[in-house]
């Protein structure tokens, strides 16, 4: 096994990580004023959290019945203000359950 | 139509490095299966236990580092290995220009450059959704957690191969994306211009997902033009008038 070929590979992967990580935070020390910008940043978190779930979170599970399943109940929870705790183990329960069910009903 | 940032509420909660770790426990969770997953994928392709956790504690991201150690196993150039990784971790400078907005003025440079390794999806959701700036001391506290927990379930993974039941591990699979909902649904309930944001990206995302061609994308740049365009949207449409303070 080619160690050096490993660790070159990790610190290169580290620092491509890093990098885009660190900069902005670092650079952008003052309060920004322009009204465009401030909306646009207010506005990315939930623009990156949705495109990262979806329609990712329907192949998170072991299939698309139970993947569909646990989004249903995410939703459900969520609209009703759960908690982020609340919400993940309640996803999680219902994706377990219903591929117990179906792996019985299926075999 | 103009949407107002609420006023920093005096009754919020105070930003502690224990409520730091108390929230980042919830992502500590999710990570667990995931980052345990990574180290059986690392074992099983037969590379040793330490060069996934080593992995797992300089890198410190799933989509990133899955990529990065596939193509370093499969013997790709250096060169490779560093573009692909870089595309899909250039959304984390969209999270840390947000961030730059969110934590105090007073936090130093040193505080800033240590404290950004620990900027994940899971870290920035998190902090984004706090009434009050940042500080360093929540901000470390919320990236201790998780970073253990990422940490502790590639070791679990790479040495306990087997330990949790496949249906126990398919089932966490979807904790992290039911994190993101309890984070999104809330405030889309109350502001339209929110929702409007998060139907558009979502949309957006799913188009680059199931149409072909447009699926040759990588993830990482799907995040980007989807929030790029869903944000820059809202933000023309529904800027947000400033709270004269």
């Amino acid at each position: 096994m080619d160690y050096t070929r490993i660790f070159l590979c990790i610190a290169i992967m580290a620092l491509v990580t890093y990098l885009p990580r660190m900069l902005p935070l670092a650079i952008f020390r003052k309060k920004i004023h322009n009204t465009f910008l401030q909306s646009f940043l207010h506005y990315v978190p939930y623009a990156v959290l949705a495109a990262m779930t979806f329609p990712e979170i329907l192949y998170s599970t072991g299939n698309l019945i139970s993947g569909l399943v646990g989004l249903a109940v995410a939703a459900v929870l969520a609209f009703f203000h759960r908690g982020l705790l609340t919400v993940a183990i309640g996803a999680s329960a219902s994706v377990f359950i219903t591929e117990q069910i179906m792996h019985l009903v299926l075999g | 139509m103009q949407e107002q940032i609420e006023p920093q509420k005096q009754d919020a909660p105070k930003l502690t490095f224990v409520k730091g770790l108390r929230d980042g426990l919830p992502i500590c969770l999710g990570y667990l299966s995931v980052s345990f997953t990574f180290g059986m994928m690392v074992v099983q392709k037969g590379y040793p236990g330490w060069m996934a956790v080593l992995i797992s504690m300089t890198n410190l991201t799933s989509a990133g580092q899955f990529a990065g150690t596939e193509l370093l196993m499969n013997g790709a150039m250096y060169l490779e290995i560093a573009v692909t990784t870089f595309v899909i971790n250039i959304r984390y400078m969209l999270m840390s220009l947000s961030l730059s907005q969110k934590v105090e003025s007073a936090m130093t440079l040193l505080q800033r450059m240590v404290l950004s390794f620990g900027i994940t999806d899971e870290v920035f959701a998190v902090a984004m959704q706090q009434e009050r700036d940042i500080n360093s001391r929540y901000f470390a506290g919320l990236i201790l957690t998780p970073y253990v927990g990422w940490a502790a379930g590639t070791l679990l993974g790479a040495t306990a191969t087997g330990f949790l039941p496949l249906s126990v591990r398919t089932a966490l699979g979807i904790a992290i994306y039911g994190m993101f909902l309890a984070i999104i649904i809330p405030p889309a309930r109350k502001s339209r211009p929110i929702l409007l944001v998060v139907l558009l990206a979502a949309a957006m995302s799913c188009c680059f997902y199931w149409i072909p061609g447009l699926n040759q994308l990588s993830t990482g740049w799907v995040i980007i033009i989807c929030a790029v365009a869903a944000a820059g949207f809202a933000a023309w449409k529904f800027p947000i008038k400033e709270e004269s303070s």
